[in-house]
């Protein structure tokens, strides 16, 4: 198989060029050029620079969340950005650049834990369901279709008011609600895709050889299946900080006490807009729209660059040497 | 299931049976969520407000005593005679805030529906048929910024610059306290009612408070159809028909505005279907940022309140809505998109 470069690139390292699994598997990405290539490294950085702030936060930030004082010395209340307070404090007397900064470890760990708890409930059911069939698979998808009709926030927004009294963590409670929302989206994407590859011939092959169809599901069905996951992933995750935001927006789930949370903190900053003071919106508004970009651009940008259909590859420019044509003979 | 030939009649027929155990299966789900929180509805929200005994007579008098079974039944008959209760908190009949608020609501996502829809097609059309030029880059940009800006900051910053700094739009309420009070509320939906009236002042200022709150979540779901009719002109470009065409001698322009883009436009019925669940979300948050009188935000303040009653009805009326849009939405499709038909 001929191997494409770009003009002026490097020859391509070894276990990239498709010996191995895994150079198979990120060929397509290193291949990926124009706008899908920014993307997805654009949104990758955007990604990591939250990941790095959400893991280092004990460190990188100069406070605590929910700190007001240092010492015996009280923090000024909503002052504007200073050498001291970075990005200025708001009405609580906390300061900005701490709730950003813990904010992110908030809401990566809320939708970290939402999206592990839908996928393993999601792509299992969706997996039975699609190669099973029969009245498991249909009364699922009728359940699940029942759930969608349930607009998300609203599901989020009713069942965060549900747990909230029962259970203390509002973590938990957030990515409870939001767990609930996806699990549909993810049973759905998966049962269909293996509701067609069901048919394909080299599982048929696979049962006429007597392969035990747990054998089949785990070896051929799934991995062919799950290329689907990452990119609904992603995008998936983009959405449901959008969620947790609006549920902090609407003041349920994290609660103030236990967390950062960067929805919350706007509809403290409601008020503070009409006296003319804009950095305790500006700057978690900000962060909202940075992350939610990066990780939409993430997805986007392994869609481009995986989804056959969108798929562009990098071409070579072949000169082809003048020749003239005489009518009458080759 | 797979076949060939399926006549429209019986998919219909067949799309219609199935809205029969959804809708059961979304009142049942509703059911069982809200009697899943400890106590009983009335102990919720007015417990500390009203004495014990009170509140015992009052759960006695609504039926919330009774057997589980019993109550679903009951339930369920009141939802089928178009009874979705009544709320505990301040005694109104939710169908009567369906009607009044929900209007509000109504009038407020189909306006952001068309904003979304004029920003979003061209824009798809567009981006789509220059793919990977700067207008491309410029267009998804945009698209994908707007939807990762939650609705509640967006309308923050629209308020900030259209209300405070250039004082050009109000930015707060349906319409102003004159409007409200001369206004005759024939489908509560305050602009059909302005023209009813010929009411072109009434008019004027109802359009007026409508702009930054349609423009505010209709620009959020402008990216979503924007990326939806890129991705289907592109496919469509790809396609074989396109190419004979072009070889038959079709000028460019031709081909792509007769061929592709009409074809390309076919799955945003479908979509318009799918967000109608996303704007509802949405309408929530928009309506608490602008004071909107709709129905989400009068569910957040029974939420405050902790009204199950009014919380149950107002779900079961969303819920309702999505299942019977779909339905509309799929009816729609199956006579444009005949492969539909052949699932």
């Amino acid at each position: 198989m001929s191997v494409a470069l770009g003009s002026g690139r490097q020859p391509r390292p070894r276990w990239l060029r498709g010996g191995t699994a895994i150079g198979r598997a990120l060929r397509p990405i290193a291949e990926a050029h124009g706008f899908a290539r920014a993307m997805l490294w654009s949104g990758a950085a955007l990604t990591a620079f939250f990941v790095v702030l959400a893991i280092f936060a004990p460190w990188l930030s100069p406070y605590g969340f929910d700190q007001y004082r240092s010492g015996k010395e009280l923090f000024p209340q909503l002052a504007p950005p200073s050498a001291r307070h970075l990005l200025g404090t708001n009405v609580q007397s906390t300061d900005v650049l701490a709730q950003v900064i813990w904010g992110a470890r908030t809401e990566l760990m809320v939708v970290a834990l939402a999206l592990l708890f839908a996928l393993s409930l999601g792509v299992p059911l969706g997996l039975f369901a699609g190669y099973f069939g029969g009245i498991f698979d249909r009364v699922l998808v009728l359940l699940m279709d029942a759930m969608f009709a349930i607009p998300s926030l609203l599901l989020a927004l009713v069942i965060a008011f549900l747990l909230g009294s029962s259970i203390a963590s509002g973590v938990l409670v957030a990515s409870l609600a939001i767990t609930i929302i996806y699990v549909p989206q993810y049973f759905r994407v998966l049962r269909n895709h293996v509701a067609s590859v069901r048919e394909e011939p080299y599982v048929e092959a696979a049962r006429a050889l007597g392969a035990r169809p747990l054998t089949i599901l785990i070896r051929y069905i799934f991995f062919n299946v799950i290329q689907t996951v990452p990119v609904l992933a992603t995008l998936n995750a983009a959405d449901a900080i959008l969620t947790l935001t609006g549920l902090g927006f609407l003041g349920y789930g994290v609660q103030p006490t236990q967390g950062a949370e960067w929805g919350y903190d706007i509809s403290r900053a409601v008020a503070d807009v009409a006296s003319g003071i804009w950095w305790t919106a500006l700057f978690p508004g900000l962060a909202i729209v940075l992350l939610v970009t990066g990780l939409t651009l993430l997805g986007e940008g392994l869609n481009e660059t995986i989804n056959p259909v969108l798929r562009q590859r990098a071409t070579a420019k072949v000169e082809f040497e003048a020749t003239t044509l005489e009518p009458g003979g080759p | 299931m797979p076949g060939a030939g399926i006549s429209l009649k019986s998919y219909l027929l067949a799309r219609v049976a199935l809205v029969v155990p959804t809708v059961l299966i979304l009142l049942t789900l509703v059911f069982v969520l809200m009697r899943v929180a400890p106590g009983n509805p009335v102990s919720a929200a007015l417990g500390g407000h009203v004495p014990p005994a009170v509140i015992k007579q009052i759960a006695r008098q609504l039926g919330y005593d009774r057997p589980l079974y019993v109550q679903y039944g009951v339930y369920l008959w009141h939802i089928v005679h178009g009874n979705f209760g009544i709320t505990i908190t301040d005694r109104r009949h939710v169908t009567r805030i369906i009607a009044v608020n929900g209007a509000a609501t109504l009038e407020l996502t189909v306006a952001a529906m068309l904003v979304a829809l004029v920003v979003g097609i061209p824009g798809g059309l567009l981006t789509g048929r220059f793919r990977d030029r700067p207008i491309d880059a410029v267009g998804r940009l945009f698209g994908i910024v707007l939807y990762a800006t939650p609705v509640f900051v967006l309308g923050l910053l629209a308020q900030i610059v259209f209300g405070s700094v250039l004082h050009w739009l109000p930015i707060s309420g349906q319409a102003s306290p004159l409007t409200e009070a001369t206004l005759q509320a024939h489908t509560n939906i305050l602009v059909i009612d302005a023209i009813i009236d010929r009411n072109w002042p009434a008019l004027r200022d109802v359009l007026r408070h409508l702009v930054l709150p349609a423009a505010t979540l209709g620009l959020v779901f402008a990216g979503v159809f924007l990326r939806l009719v890129r991705v289907n002109v592109i496919r469509t470009l790809k396609d074989d028909y396109i190419e004979a065409a072009r070889a038959r001698g079709v000028r460019e322009r031709a081909v792509v505005y007769r061929h592709a883009f009409r074809n390309a436009l076919v799955p945003v019925v479908t979509v318009i279907g799918l967000e109608i669940a996303l704007l509802l979300s949405g309408a929530v948050l928009t309506e608490t940022t602008f004071n909107w009188p709709g129905i989400g935000h009068e569910l957040y303040i029974y939420l405050e309140n902790r009204d199950y009653a009014a919380v149950q009805g107002i779900v079961i009326a969303f819920g309702l809505v999505v299942v019977f849009a779909s339905l509309l939405i799929d009816f729609v499709n199956a006579f444009i998109d005949p492969r539909v038909r052949y699932q």
